[in-house]
């Protein structure tokens, strides 16, 4: 609530920046008798930035370090029992201060340390409010006056308001650039952790997965094997099910939009074909587990085939079906892209249409389309749900698509659900299998965009 | 033929059409509810080159693509009026336009070779229509056609290189040997100059003089020049009608109509 009214107040003091900037420029140019080198708009928004910014600044760094400031604080007022604690339990520690500061029932009885350190947390917590809301007015009322004082005819406004502007932009890119190398970062430390417990050469070339660690000696049945194997070859088997439906169900669809439907049939299907790419990957899963696997296993049965209840078909084929829209969608647009005057040259020649699109059309289309297979084949192993409900948990070893099998997402789920510790190789070989995961998706789409940029080049 | 009423047109038609190579008649064009030509008749002489000029949006291009039946690509296209080609109607049901294609190639404004070989390129017609039956007829054919369009020397030695990597004069030059290599009897050539410089101008004007030879030539241009230096019979266009067609000196120097007078005197256009 402070929060907000601090920041509406902010905003105010920015707002009233502006008014001044732009009168006072207007005002000084007049008495100078000299025209100002931006618009009076530019000498408004310079004032503005300048007092909304430094506090801003102030702002967000108090909501960053606050807690951690507040929280060393109290830590450094507990007795010396308590902080010598170990991390975790101190960290219980802290939770229930801050319970007791917020009224909330705690876990444990509340004892006079334990209030008067909830009372600190609470004065340190009001004290820190206060200095915040002081020191983010101050950065804004000085960044107003000095920046009010900078402006004269001969201020280059626009210019300052351009660069600022410019920082603004790049700091809003930087954040997405962060955040991935910040993901990219944990998976590889804790790949790394992994592989200290587990040589990577047992992990990328072991044929047995069987993550069950030991906990104590005397159980079975855990035998803590990470050979990373079968879950590949499973998502390479998934995938190559999947594309095998998607890729000439996709291409076909997509020529036949291109190049045969009436204006107004394809106005119908292309959306069409599109929501497909707006269901839940979750409805496809229980599709496979519910309605696809049972009916391939009974099929099976009929034609005296051994088709597990679980299986690799049902999966991929589904896993085909949605990404179906992401084939066609891209080589539609790519097949439309090739240039109309080729396909007029080519039945100009007297050739057909069907002659046209195959000796003509898609192969000026080709590394367009080949892009966006690429693109299908990165979502197909990528996916999870579909493989969760309707491919199983064992990781077979197979070629044979009616056995089950397992992908390297469905056992990241499985190896991370529930309670678990964080420091055994069995839940940190998550991590090394989502690192394996990351590089392979990474190059297929780094491959996927350099193709289709090679067809972009060769029509502009 | 009502004479007295259209003097200007009494030289755009034989009074036998079967003696004509290309022979239509009352052709109207309509783009949806928009009529595009307006009951054109004209005779193509075979072995002439047969220029169509006329302001931007007259129906020139259009007629010529009704030719070839190019227009029936267009979806909201209807063609009324009959159309022959030695004598025989290209719009009857029974006609495969594909075949008639065949017969009647086509060069375009924006030279567009195919993105592959120049071998290839030449190659494409003679494949599909089955032309050669060994390889050495097929090299054959495609020396003759690269010959004929007058490409030869500067090609020869890369036949297996990009079409799309040649210079435009010569790209479209290699689209007149595409066009060729199918022998066809007609050809349309829409605005074949028009992307191109004065010097790539100058050698596929050539060309087409010496094509006319063995073919019947049938071209759009926006060029009065190049109407006058390559054809020998001239159409003028104008809001989708035939205005007058007659000999191309005539109509240069000696004009009947005030409209084509107005046209190639530069007074409009």
């Amino acid at each position: 609530m402070q929060l907000i009214a601090l920041v509406a107040t902010l905003l105010l003091l920015s707002a009233v920046g502006f008014h001044l900037g732009r009168r006072r420029a207007a005002a000084r140019s007049a008495a100078a008798d000299r025209r100002p080198h931006s618009l009076p708009v530019y000498y408004g928004s310079y004032v503005a930035l300048w007092s909304g910014l430094p506090a801003l600044v102030v702002l967000l760094g108090w909501l960053a370090f606050e807690p951690l400031v507040v929280r060393s604080l109290v830590v450094d007022s507990l007795p010396l029992v308590a902080r010598e604690l170990p991390p975790e339990r101190l960290g219980l520690l802290m939770n229930d201060v801050r319970n007791l500061a917020a009224g909330v029932v705690t876990s444990r009885d509340v004892d006079p340390e334990m209030a008067a350190a909830a009372e600190t947390y609470l004065r340190l917590k009001r004290l820190g409010a206060v200095a915040v809301a002081v020191l983010s007015l101050a950065a804004a009322i000085g960044g107003l006056g000095l920046a009010l004082r900078r402006v004269r005819p001969d201020l280059r406004a626009r210019n300052a308001v351009e660069r600022l502007v410019e920082r603004l932009l790049i700091g809003a890119s930087t954040i997405a650039i962060f955040t991935t190398v910040g993901i990219v970062l944990s998976l590889l430390f804790e790949s790394i952790r992994f592989f200290n417990a587990v040589p990577i050469h047992h992990f990328l070339f072991g044929l047995e997965w069987s993550p069950q660690t030991a906990i104590r000696s005397d159980q079975v049945g855990s035998s803590g094997a990470f050979g990373a194997v079968p879950l590949f070859a499973g998502t390479f088997l998934i995938s190559l099910i999947a594309m095998a439906v998607a890729m000439p169900v996709g291409l076909l669809s997509a020529i036949y939009m291109a190049e045969y439907a009436p204006r107004r049939m394809r106005a119908i299907i292309k959306p069409l074909l599109e929501v497909l790419a707006g269901i839940p990957t979750v409805v496809y899963g229980f599709f496979a587990a519910l309605t696809v696997a049972p009916f391939l296993r009974d099929a099976g049965t009929m034609l005296g085939l051994g088709v597990s209840s679980e299986s690799a078909l049902a999966a991929g084929v589904v896993m085909g079906i949605m990404i179906i829209p992401y084939v066609s969608s891209i080589a539609d647009d790519v097949i439309t892209a090739v240039p109309r005057s080729l396909r007029e040259a080519s039945l100009g020649l007297g050739a057909t249409r069907s002659e046209t699109i195959r000796q003509v059309v898609v192969p000026a289309a080709l590394p367009g389309i080949v892009g966006g297979l690429l693109l299908a084949v990165s979502r197909a192993i990528g996916e999870t749900m579909i493989v969760v409900m309707a491919a199983g948990m064992a990781a077979n070893l197979t070629a044979n698509p009616f056995e089950t099998v397992t992908t390297v997402t469905v056992q990241i789920v499985t190896l991370l659900v529930g309670d678990q510790e964080f420091d055994s190789p069995k839940t940190l070989a998550a991590f090394a299998l989502g690192l394996v995961l990351f590089l392979v998706t990474l190059a297929l789409n780094v491959a996927a965009l350099q193709v289709v940029k090679r067809f972009r080049e060769q029509y502009d | 033929m009502n004479v007295a009423s259209k003097p200007a047109l009494d030289q755009a038609t034989l009074d036998d059409r079967r003696l004509a190579k290309v022979s239509a008649r009352d052709v109207d064009v309509f783009y949806g509810a928009k009529q595009a030509l307006k009951s054109v008749s004209i005779d193509i002489r075979p072995n002439e080159v047969t220029a169509l000029i006329g302001p931007s949006g007259c129906g020139k291009s259009t007629f010529l693509r009704c030719l070839n039946r190019m227009n029936d690509l267009i979806e909201s296209c209807r063609v009324a009026g009959s159309i022959w080609l030695d004598g025989e109607d290209i719009y009857t049901s029974g006609l495969d336009p594909v075949q008639l294609r065949a017969r009647v190639g086509m060069v375009f404004q924006k030279p567009n070779p195919f993105p592959k070989t120049i071998y290839d390129n030449v190659a494409y017609g003679p494949r599909i229509h089955g032309l050669a039956r060994s390889r050495a007829e097929l090299d054959e054919i495609v020396m003759t056609s690269l010959e004929k369009a007058g490409l030869i020397d500067e090609v020869k030695d890369r036949l297996q290189e990009q079409g799309t990597g040649l210079s435009g004069g010569q790209q479209q030059r290699l689209c007149i040997a595409r066009a060729i290599a199918v022998s066809p009897e007609v050809i349309l050539m829409d605005e074949p100059c028009s992307a191109l410089d004065p010097i790539a101008t100058a050698k596929v004007e050539e060309l087409i003089d010496e094509l006319r030879q063995r073919f019947t030539i049938v071209i759009v241009t926006h060029s009065m020049q190049q109407a006058a230096r390559v054809s020998q019979r001239t159409g003028f266009f104008h809001l989708g009608e035939l205005v007058e067609c007659g000999e191309t000196e005539q109509i240069f120097t000696n004009p009947r109509h005030k409209l084509t007078q107005g046209y190639i005197t530069g007074r409009f256009g």
